[in-house]
């Protein structure tokens, strides 16, 4: 069975969902806390939304430095799958895995809303099983969540196909309407939406469950 | 030594400041006319053990780097602070 870590920081909030995602989708999810400094036996890892440390200085920036992302770093860096969701996005942003930063919502509001996502590219290990183009209804859930990035990495973004998603109308003032982000090789991706809120239409969008799909299915495919 | 140092982080410019932005708004409502380019930004007050000046700032500035701010958005700067007893 596929056997996924997610990484448990203090003040993570989402790492059932992102373990009950996994289940519905046939793996098998076991905790990491943070204080853990080797992760081996996964096939691939995940770093859930919340407010790991409380989001002091900024969100991410403490969680960057704890024990467990040094050996996330090694994982990724060997080309195993790494899921940042939120708040994950932004700890993989600080730890410079993935490039850019997530800056205030324009606005300054929290928003809370289901958004339609755009998949714009395949590459990355969370949308190898969608299509091009394809659109998904995602919630987010977030106040720093705006993709900020300067004009030369946001030309490489385009340029090595690294932007998985894009919102169809842009929620919180992110640059070039992304959503979602991957390293050049495709196995390290981040995104603010929830895919993991999206598994079952009885809670309004099932669309969670394709991104899922690929990211179990990229961790397979590793090992 | 102990040298009393403060870190200033504000946005690099060019970096959309929606605090700042919303701040400046508001402030010709209060009756502060005149008031531009309002920027938002983070300030830490710390003791530094250190030699001398340049080396307290020297290590403010690495940490301020490496912790404090997030170059990719953010500039910092360190400068000792001025306070009564302080040694100079």
């Amino acid at each position: 069975m596929i056997r996924i870590g997610v990484v448990v920081f203090p003040g993570s909030n989402c790492e059932y969902d992102a373990a009950a995602a996994v289940s519905a989708m046939g793996g098998e999810a076991d905790f990491i806390w943070h204080s853990e400094t080797s992760i081996t036996g996964f096939d691939g890892v995940i770093l859930p939304g919340g407010f790991a440390h409380g989001d002091y200085l900024r969100p991410g920036a403490l969680a960057r430095f704890s024990p467990v992302m040094e050996a996330v770093a090694a994982f990724a860096n060997e080309g195993g799958p790494v899921l940042g969701i939120c708040n994950g996005f932004q700890v993989l942003t600080e730890a410079g895995l993935l490039p850019g930063a997530l800056q205030k919502n324009a606005g300054l509001t929290f928003v809370c809303e289901p958004t339609t996502l755009i998949v714009a590219s395949t590459r990355s290990v969370l949308t190898r099983a969608a299509t091009k183009g394809q659109e998904l209804v995602i919630p987010i859930n977030h106040f720093s969540g705006a993709y900020t990035c300067d004009d030369e990495t946001l030309r490489s973004l385009e340029a090595n196909d690294q932007i998985a998603l894009r919102y169809k109308n842009n929620p919180n003032g992110s640059r070039g309407d992304i959503a979602g982000v991957s390293n050049i090789a495709g196995n390290v991706v981040g995104l603010m939406p929830h895919p993991e809120r999206a598994m079952t239409t009885l809670l309004g969008s099932a669309d969670g469950r394709v991104l899922l799909e690929g990211f179990l299915h990229s961790s397979v495919a590793a090992h | 030594m102990n040298f009393p140092v403060i870190v200033t982080v504000t946005l690099r410019p060019g970096i959309a400041d929606p605090e700042g932005a919303t701040i400046e708004r508001a402030l010709p409502a209060l009756g502060f006319t005149g008031v531009t380019h309002v920027r938002a930004g983070k300030s830490f007050a710390m003791q530094i053990d250190a030699p001398d000046e340049v080396s307290a700032l020297e290590k403010a500035t690495a940490l301020a780097e490496r912790l404090l701010s997030n170059p990719v958005i953010e500039d910092a700067s360190a400068r000792i602070a001025v306070s009564p007893g302080a040694s100079t």
